[in-house]
């Protein structure tokens, strides 16, 4: 394959066939009626934090400090979104980008249409990554406002001159990574099983179980370099600490691209595969 | 030559150990071909093939020389109307068309033009703007022809498109399907309405178990059909006279009056040397004779004969 011939592809074309998708996707997503739970599930832990907030501004009197909320949202962050929230929502999106499409017996839509199947996998991996990313970096900057509000002046300075601005848009990023990574592995799992929420129930433990995995085992996991981008580390708790062998940290010059590569051979795979998918709804 | 036909090359499907379709060679020209067969003797499986649906486990197909495994160019040729009665969620008749053609890679304008084009073509303007999840089953029907329609493909694959349309809408599409069977294109449609796809036909394929029974146009295909005497309906003035004289001639197998008295049904095994006959009777006799006409030169009679009581329901 020379350059000339990738630029002789028609480019233009595949755009505007990736847009009709994305329009297509992106209105189920968002505005299907069924909807309302991918909100919900993004949504839910801005509920427990505002809850938090009220809690501790009316029943709990301020009694703990900024540096306990910073740690403590480093570990909703790392264990909550990371581990389950944005998990099982990328998992859910992802793998009903066309699973989903089959049990609904639509998936005939796509395939009759003049589009490259490969065209039709990108497109579905981008508006399910557009969803994905849009539902999810709001969920985790309005948490992690939320987590901060009711402590007052002290969160305008926290915000502009405390780091704090930046710690959220490092949360932020890693968020946008961890949808790139999860996203082209659940879309892959969507094709490769017929019920891929057993897959992704023993991708979850692996990655749950990460902390407590020797050095080496703790590399082979998306989490591994998500967490070595997060800007403030989470102590495993005392009773648990003995378990926890350390690994060094990957640095970021590493994990991004390593992130994007993985999840760029992974939709290129999804893509092959979709080429030998056939409508067969009675499976 | 291939170039402007439908090619199956020796192709074979299964699912899993269940035959779909079996050695199936045909090479289909432009016009109206009817597919016809009982539940499960392949229609759907044919179509899924050239449509790209499913592939082949053996031999290869093709649509005007472009391989099925190519949808990029496949569907700028090709519209399939499909028996599956599911649409994606939430969209209107006007949204699923339009969106189809964005598909394309058209502008919105240019899809918004033809939407309109296709939704006129099968009167469906007024409930464009409804959901298609609340259309009635024949406004499902109508809005799949006008998905296959809608840009103006050559070849038209519609699997079972007269199904759950009245009476008139039936008349309309078929109409619209000898109208662009005469245009050119291909038109290849599976239908259980054998009188109905008989009035339109070019040709036919006959398919039981898997297999082509048989293939080409309806008389063609009759004539290939020995073991059955040919059906010849001849009205005349004094048909019992005529039922007479016929009588004791080898050309002749069965002479039977009509229903109404006023015809004779004669079974032949040689339609010329009948026909040759038939005028040296009405001379010597004298005759009038208002018609001759084949009387099972059609597919239901074919089919009948061909594939039998397995048929009975279609």
């Amino acid at each position: 394959m020379t350059v000339a011939e990738v630029r002789s592809w028609p480019w233009s074309l595949w755009a505007a066939q990736i847009r009709a998708i994305l329009r297509l996707e992106l209105g189920k997503t968002f505005f299907n009626r069924r909807a309302w739970w991918i909100y919900l599930a993004a949504l839910a832990p801005v509920i427990l934090t505002t809850g938090h907030s009220i809690a501790t501004l009316y029943i709990d009197q301020m009694s703990h400090g900024l540096h306990t909320d910073v740690k403590a949202y480093a570990g909703i962050f790392q264990f909550g979104y990371l581990r389950v929230f944005l998990f099982f929502g990328c998992a859910i999106l992802f793998t009903n980008l066309f699973r989903g499409e089959v049990l609904a017996k639509t998936l005939h839509y796509y395939f009759l249409s003049p589009v490259r199947r490969e065209v039709i996998a990108a497109g579905k991996y981008l508006a399910g990554l557009a969803a994905a990313c849009v539902l999810y970096s709001v969920s985790v900057a309005l948490c992690h406002i939320t987590t901060f509000m009711h402590f007052g002046p002290r969160f305008e300075e926290f915000y502009f001159a405390g780091g704090g601005l930046e710690q959220l848009a490092a949360y932020v990023g890693v968020t946008l990574l961890a949808c790139i990574g999860y996203g082209a592995v659940f879309t892959l799992m969507g094709l490769l099983f017929k019920n891929p929420m057993i897959p992704a129930a023993v991708v979850m433990i692996w990655e749950g179980l990460n902390t407590f995995l020797p050095p080496a085992l703790k590399k082979i996991s998306v989490v591994f370099y998500l967490k070595s981008l997060c800007p403030v580390d989470v102590p495993v708790p005392g009773p648990l600490s003995f378990l926890v062998q350390d690994a060094a940290p990957v640095p970021a010059w590493l994990a991004v691209p390593g992130v994007l590569l993985l999840s760029l051979l992974a939709v290129i795979y999804a893509g092959r595969r979709v080429r030998r998918f056939e409508i067969s709804y009675a499976e | 030559m291939s170039g402007a036909r439908i090619v199956f090359d020796d192709v074979s499907r299964f699912y899993g150990e269940v035959l779909g379709v079996n050695r199936v060679s045909l090479s289909i020209p432009e016009g109206i071909t009817s597919l016809v067969g009982p539940n499960g003797s392949g229609k759907s499986t044919l179509m899924n093939l050239m449509t790209g649906l499913i592939r082949p486990t053996q031999g290869t197909v093709s649509v005007l020389g472009i391989p099925c495994d190519r949808p990029d160019k496949l569907f700028r040729e090709v519209g399939y109307c499909t028996q599956y009665d599911s649409f994606p969620s939430s969209l209107t008749g006007y949204e699923f068309l339009h969106s189809y053609l964005l598909l394309h890679g058209m502008t919105s304008s240019e899809a918004e033009k033809l939407t309109w084009e296709a939704l006129e073509r099968i009167n469906l303007t007024g409930a464009a703007k409804r959901r298609v999840a609340g259309y009635s089953k024949g406004m499902r029907q109508r809005v799949k022809l006008a998905q296959a329609l809608a840009h103006n493909p050559r070849v038209l694959v519609l699997d079972e498109p007269l199904n759950g349309l009245d009476p008139m809408a039936r008349a309309e599409t078929l109409a619209l399907f000898r109208q662009l069977g005469e245009e050119g294109r291909h038109v290849v449609v599976s239908s259980h309405i054998l009188h109905e796809v008989d009035r339109i036909s070019d040709q036919v394929i006959l398919l039981s178990n898997g297999y082509v029974v048989a293939e080409g146009r309806i008389q063609g295909v009759r004539s290939e059909v020995k073991e059955h005497p040919m059906q010849i309906l001849v009205r005349c003035n004094r048909p019992g006279e005529l039922a007479a004289k016929l009588f004791g001639h080898e050309q002749v197998v069965e002479a039977k009056l009509h229903a109404d008295g006023a015809g004779l049904h004669v079974r032949t095994r040689d339609a010329d040397s009948f026909y040759l006959l038939l005028n040296q009777v009405v001379l010597d006799a004298g005759l009038e004779v208002e018609k001759v006409a084949p009387a099972d030169e059609d597919v239901n009679s074919v089919y009948e004969y061909l594939i039998g009581s397995e048929g009975g329901s279609q």
